[in-house]
């Protein structure tokens, strides 16, 4: 039942909090092995619709498939199959990197071989061999949000979430993420990644630009500039969540 | 069931705990503190009964009944004075609890074959002392009586005494009852909010979400909430016990296995009820007051303090929804009267039904999703 | 001014966005007060007792008698000795009576189940006056203050105790310290505000949300209850401000020493909730402590409130008897809010 051209195919989901309607009626393809940029102002909707996607939040109506699984009744099943990392830093402060490591790829079923041989790769990979064995709370927040972007790969989902990766880091450390999100989507993981950072909307495949609950603009960062006839993608993004009510 | 899974989230909720700056030290110092202090503290019993007389009689037999009183164990002529009003003043400055007043004329009527009355008032400000003291009063002033009537060879009306045998507890030490009643209280204050500490701070630092949306199955994730807590339960109940035949030399009369048994199923009732609750706050704050509001009710209506048998009726027909009732019953049969499941299959079935209960609401209050 | 009513309505509305809270916060004090009114008392009433009888005749019927008729014991049944046994050992008996004749001659005997000390106490010396005959007794009883001794009583003055520490003091730490933690403390502690303002600004909403329990206590202890109502009610309302305030105090002191919600928590549960259910007097009389612990019972500012709303509640004493209690409260409050206020300006 999997298709193999769309790992995200969502129709009409809609999500109402009492009067306030969150997200409303977002339709939305992502194709296999895309780096999708999830962007829009602060309460445009878009954790919420993440949310969603993930199995965290049930829709109020609408429907589709996540990973070839529907949102609505299977999310355990669709958990299996992608990774999440989330605005807040949400490993386990007092765990080390290993143990963090460790403790989430055992949950999504790697065999114990696999996983020390994974972990010392990634540790080797991110230079933090030093700091195998030290409490994750005491490294610097860069180091941090590389980590979880890391226990949340490592056991190949077909599908990352990224839910502002990169909010409040210095700009050498996002490029070493960005770095990072290439390489997943070159092992044939496709990366659904919410930001603030227009630049960064330049690195992805295709774009989509969230404004009050819904999406007004989706394609790639060059047919948009187009479309808007904007120069960056800054300016498209101005263009299009001018008349936002919600700020 | 997902027993791989289970097996590393144990492992990580025992690292936590390991590291966590608190949580060692608090499970070996709470036992030590509260079986080694609210012993001292929670004696009920009525020594130093301060007694105020009016003795309007200044007779031998007033002196002799003042004198008697003065040197049973319990009670303490604090004053001697004239008038009642003086006497009054002594219990309200708190130095007297009762007042004995003996009238004028009284040896005089008494040996003239009339019935005189002596005359005690009980401090009702503190009702067990005012009470239990003036029992003792007036014992002793009865024997005094008696003895004097003996030796003047007058009747006054035979007391039957009768041999007593108490059973269990033959020094009638009061320590011996609180005693396993005190390891309930060290296993609903640990097992109770720890829990709900646990998760709540789980929630707050937002650690609770990236396991939601992880293949964790809802029971797999409570479990690995609750059985650390039947863990350190079981751990507190042996440094309880150990206290309890160190420091005060009681050890159990009954088995020890239908200790850890009862103990086993009353942890998941108070984990349970700290995961449920936490499950359904948003604070810390929140949770806590919560689970406060229950621990009070569970610590006043389980029968600990007070026993149960002398609330009114509609109150002890709701002690049978406060599960700890049936604990502190297995605990105190067990500990003194060397009971048994034979004896005691109801409340464990109680307890039981409990345990099962509060953990299917745990595991249901859980939500993955919202 | 305007500055500190909007800290104020901020307070008040973070409050009532809990309101799960709040109601615990309100309806707790209320199910204490009629929970310890009506249902919790240590009295000894209806021993449930059994009767091993040797040999009946008219002399053990008519004691048998007199034990069903008096509404101090409930007569369980006659037994067998073994049966007895039994029963007393799986809690469904508090005592037996055991009545043999030898010779004409009738002795009785009284075991009692000594696990529960105060009731077997009590249980025998009942059972030695129902069976000793009701023979006038040369000695009369009466109670003063509390005549009808209700435990209530008792626990009023406890039960306020403790209700504003815990609203005060663990309350106020943990919304400062969770402030602190969520760095908007520090917002405020940058803008023009002064710090002054701000403290207060966190302790007014708290003192009013006491002040609304206090009367709610009072109006259910004087009426429900029915706690004798006197002027000196009036000095329980100014004495139970200080008492606030000073609860206030320790809040705020806490708050300065630790840095999260749980440690807050930690330190106002143990530091003041457990002594002051267990060391202020409230349920264990202070003078049954061994010496060390009255001592350390003096630092309880709830023991010096306790002793002095039972001279004020239940005795209905003048005012001067309680002088020492506040005198000592006063001295706590300035001592702690002096210190409060100088951490709380350091932290800064």
């Amino acid at each position: 039942m999997k298709t193999s051209e769309n790992v995200i195919s969502v129709r009409h989901l809609t999500k109402r909090f009492g009067d306030f309607t969150a997200v409303d009626d977002l339709s939305l393809d992502v194709r296999k092995g895309e780096i999708f940029g999830f962007l829009g102002a602060n309460g445009a909707g878009k954790t919420t619709a993440m949310r969603m996607l993930c199995g965290l939040s049930r829709p109020t109506s609408g429907s589709g498939t996540v990973a070839g699984f529907d949102i609505v009744r299977q999310p355990e099943d669709i958990k299996r199959h992608i990774g999440y990392m989330s605005q807040k830093f949400s490993l386990y402060g007092q765990l080390t990197v290993r143990e963090n490591l460790t403790l989430f790829a055992t949950i999504y079923g790697m065999p114990a071989s696999d996983i020390r041989r994974k972990a010392d790769e990634a540790c080797r990979a991110l230079g933090m061999d030093g700091v195998r064995d030290r409490p994750v709370r005491d490294l610097p927040l860069g180091w941090k949000q590389r980590l979880a972007f890391t226990a949340a790969t490592l056991h190949t989902p077909d599908i990352v979430f990224l839910d502002e990766p990169t909010g409040g880091v210095d700009p050498a450390t996002r490029r070493k993420f960005w770095e990072m999100i290439y390489r997943a989507s070159s092992e044939g993981m496709t990366l659904f990644v919410t930001t603030h950072y227009l630049d960064e909307a330049e690195y992805c495949h295709r774009v989509s630009i969230m404004v009050d609950g819904r999406i007004r603009a989706l394609d790639s960062p060059a047919g948009l500039k187009q479309q808007f006839r904007a120069a960056t993608m800054d300016e498209v993004f101005r263009i299009v969540a001018q008349d936002a009510r919600r700020t | 069931m997902q027993t791989r899974i289970l097996r590393i989230l144990l492992k990580k909720e025992l690292t936590l705990m390991l590291r966590n700056p608190l949580i060692p030290r608090l499970i070996v110092a709470m036992p030590l503190l509260v079986m080694l202090v609210i012993p001292l503290v929670a004696d009920l019993d009525v020594k130093d009964v301060g007694v105020a007389v009016v003795d309007r009689d200044h007779s031998l037999l007033s002196r002799r009944l003042v004198a008697d009183m003065d040197a049973s164990a319990s009670l303490t002529v604090t004053a001697v004075c004239d008038t009642y009003d003086e006497a009054l003043r002594h219990i309200e400055r708190g130095d007297a609890d009762v007042v004995l007043t003996i009238p004028s004329g009284y040896f005089r009527d008494l040996s003239g074959g009339k019935s005189p009355h002596l005359d005690l008032s009980a401090n009702g400000v503190n009702a067990t002392k005012g009470i239990l003291g003036a029992q003792y009063a007036s014992r002793s002033l009865l024997q005094t009586l008696t003895r004097w009537s003996a030796e003047e060879g007058t009747a006054l009306p035979e007391a039957a005494t009768a041999s007593v045998l108490n059973r269990y507890n033959p020094t009638l030490n009061f320590r011996n009852y609180m005693i396993p009643a005190l390891m309930v209280v060290l296993l609903i204050l640990i097992c109770g909010f720890l829990p709900a500490l646990n998760l709540v701070s789980e929630k707050e630092s937002g650690t609770i979400e990236a396991m939601n949306v992880t293949p964790v199955g809802r029971f797999t994730f409570v479990l690995s909430k609750l059985i650390p807590f039947w863990a350190i339960g079981l751990l507190v109940v042996t440094v309880g016990m150990l206290v309890g035949w160190l420091v005060y030399g009681l050890v159990p009369a009954g088995h020890i296995a239908y200790i850890y048994l009862a103990a086993i199923l009353f942890t998941l009732v108070m984990s349970g009820l700290g995961v449920s609750i936490a499950n359904r706050s948003s604070t810390l704050l929140q949770s806590i007051f919560v689970m406060f509001a229950f621990i009070v009710i569970f610590q006043l209506m389980g029968g600990l303090f007070t026993p149960i048998a002398s609330m009114p009726r509609w109150a002890q027909v709701l002690t049978y929804a406060i599960p700890p009732r049936y604990f502190i019953e297995i605990m105190r049969a067990v500990y003194l009267k060397g009971a048994g499941i034979a004896d005691l299959w109801q409340q464990y079935a109680a307890l039981a039904a409990f345990a099962l209960l509060f953990c299917l609401v745990a595991a249901k209050t859980y939500r993955k999703r919202e | 001014m305007s500055i500190f009513r909007s800290l104020i309505r901020k307070e008040v509305l973070h409050l009532l966005r809990d309101p799960r809270t709040v109601t615990v916060v309100l309806v707790m004090p209320v199910v204490l007060l009629l929970l310890f009114g009506f249902a919790i008392s240590t009295e000894v009433n209806g021993v449930r007792l059994l009767a091993v009888v040797g040999q009946h005749t008219d002399e053990t019927h008519r004691l048998l008698e007199r034990f069903r008729s008096n509404p101090c014991f409930t007569l369980e049944g006659i037994v067998a000795p073994h049966e007895a046994d039994d029963l007393l050992r799986q809690g469904k008996a508090d005592a037996v009576l055991v009545l043999r004749t030898d010779g004409g001659q009738l002795t009785h005997q009284v075991i009692t189940d000594a696990s529960n000390t105060n009731l077997a106490q009590t249980a025998t010396a009942y059972i030695e006056s129902v069976a000793s005959g009701e023979s006038s007794s040369p000695i009369v009883l009466h109670t003063l203050y509390n005549p009808q001794l209700k435990s209530a009583y008792q626990f009023v003055p406890g039960i306020m105790g403790m209700i504003f520490i815990l609203i005060c003091s663990m309350m106020t730490s943990v919304s400062i310290v969770s402030e602190r933690e969520s760095s908007t403390m520090d917002l405020l502690l940058v803008s023009p505000v002064r710090p002054r303002t701000i403290i207060l600004g966190k302790l007014v909403p708290y003192f009013l949300l006491s002040c609304l329990l206090l009367g709610l206590m009072l109006t259910l202890s004087y009426t429900v209850l029915g706690l004798p109502f006197s002027p000196s009610a009036l000095h329980v309302v100014w004495l139970s401000l200080l008492y606030i305030i000073l609860a206030l105090g320790l809040g705020m002191l806490v708050s300065t020493l630790v840095s999260t919600q749980v440690a807050a928590l930690l330190v106002s549960g143990m530091l003041f909730m457990v002594p002051v259910i267990m060391l202020s007097g409230m349920i264990f009389p202070v003078e049954n402590m061994p010496v060390a612990l009255q001592g350390v019972s003096c630092l309880i500012p709830a023991r010096w409130y306790i002793s002095a709303l039972r001279v004020l509640m239940i005795q209905q004493l003048p005012v001067r008897h309680i002088l020492p209690q506040t005198a000592v409260l006063a001295l706590m409050t300035l001592v702690v809010l002096t210190l409060a206020a100088k951490k709380f300006n350091l932290r800064k």
